[in-house]
């Protein structure tokens, strides 16, 4: 879900208003202090106003911090600290909720010079992102092995599966999974013994956060099942490029995560 | 690209049927684990949580945790222990509920 309410990152309005002039130096600490903002007697703010630079900062970072703890983790607090303030200069917060913050901080570590080495580190920030997002997401009742069980065996090729609130998947060329989960637990982190590609299913069936490890092949299903393309044609792809593709296992694993919200025919209505 | 046909609508309906047919022995037994965890572990208390301390839901349309700005807000729930919820002693009177609450809303 986006964020409903917004504040201006570049400031909107006159370009002499007030918020023009004082939120640009406070990510930029090259930028002096702001006339306009001065202490009792009308002396300079200098120092009042570094505070207030340090606390957004600050804030912000703490705000990636909480969300990317496995992120942290791989790097380390030091290097995430710095990472994560560069992110904050280039990309503000533009909504009053810090949880809604980061969602361009996984494309900015993909590009981070100094995180080169750890190609998969993005992809591991992408499930941490989604997990929030599902954490946060709409409780809503998921469609029911019945519910599927009724569709008529002529109809399914065209039946559409409506995305549950509660459900995202992350793809991923690197075991992004298996480095999330044992960086996102508080044991210790053991030798990885994989380096095939995994695919996360991001689902909240009840009150808990659980992430599935998708199959080659099933990603793709289940990727263009939750975009709206009807299940004949989802499958079709999917199988084209994995011919071995258990579609059975997919379904059942999309209808056990709650995946789905419901089914309906043909196009979207 | 002509991809029709590769999939026969026969294949995708024994596809489903086979999946499921693996629920059916997997649904019942993962429904008695969420309640079990449940019954064991935590559930949702309305109406409980100071202003900015629930765990989830606090308005319409939302579930945001951290978000509820009046003490005790009906709408609010906060994870508590299982079978606690509803015997919170809270001021005034107020009770907790695993429902949402109409009192205390932000005005």
């Amino acid at each position: 879900m986006q964020a409903s309410s917004r504040i201006p990152t570049a400031p909107v309005g006159a370009a002499g208003s007030y918020v023009a002039r004082f939120v640009p130096p406070l990510l930029d600490p090259e930028q002096q202090t702001p006339a306009l903002v001065s202490g009792p007697n009308g002396k300079a703010a200098v120092k009042r106003f570094n505070v207030y630079r340090n606390n957004v900062t600050v804030s912000l970072i703490e705000a990636l911090a909480a969300t990317f703890p496995a992120t942290e983790r791989i790097t380390g607090e030091t290097f995430f600290r710095a990472m994560a303030r560069f992110h904050v200069r280039e990309t503000p917060s533009t909504s009053p909720l810090l949880f809604e913050y980061g969602r361009d901080f996984p494309d900015f570590i993909a590009r981070y010079e100094y995180a080169q080495s750890m190609p998969w580190l993005a992809d591991v920030a992408r499930i941490e992102r989604a997990w929030l997002d599902v954490y946060h997401a709409a409780d809503a009742p998921a469609l029911t092995p019945d519910a599927l069980a009724a569709v008529p065996p002529n109809r399914l090729g065209d039946a559409v599966f409506m995305a549950h609130p509660a459900v995202r998947i992350v793809r991923s060329d690197f075991p992004a999974v298996t480095i999330f989960a044992v960086n996102r637990a508080t044991g210790p982190v053991s030798r990885i013994e994989t380096s095939a590609s995994e695919s996360a299913l991001i689902t909240r069936p009840e009150l808990e956060v659980a992430i599935r490890n998708l199959t080659p092949g099933a990603d793709i299903l289940l990727d263009r099942l939750l975009s709206g393309v009807p299940l004949a044609t989802a499958a079709e792809e999917a199988t084209s490029r994995y011919p071995s593709l258990d579609l059975a296992t997919a379904i059942a694993t999309a209808l056990e995560a709650g995946a789905f919200l419901a089914i309906h025919y043909g196009e979207k209505p | 690209m002509s991809m029709k046909s590769t999939i026969s609508s026969a294949m995708l309906a024994s596809a489903v049927a086979a999946a499921l047919s693996s629920l059916a022995v997997a649904g019942p037994l993962t429904e008695a684990q969420v309640k079990s965890a449940m019954d064991a572990g935590k559930e949702k208390c309305f109406g409980v949580a100071l202003k900015g301390h629930n765990d989830c839901a606090a308005g319409p349309g939302t579930t945001c945790q951290a978000t509820s700005t009046v003490d005790y807000q009906g709408n609010a729930w906060k994870f508590v222990d299982g079978g606690t919820c509803t015997t919170m002693k809270l001021p005034d009177g107020r009770m907790g509920s695993p429902e949402p609450l109409s009192r205390d809303m932000p005005s």
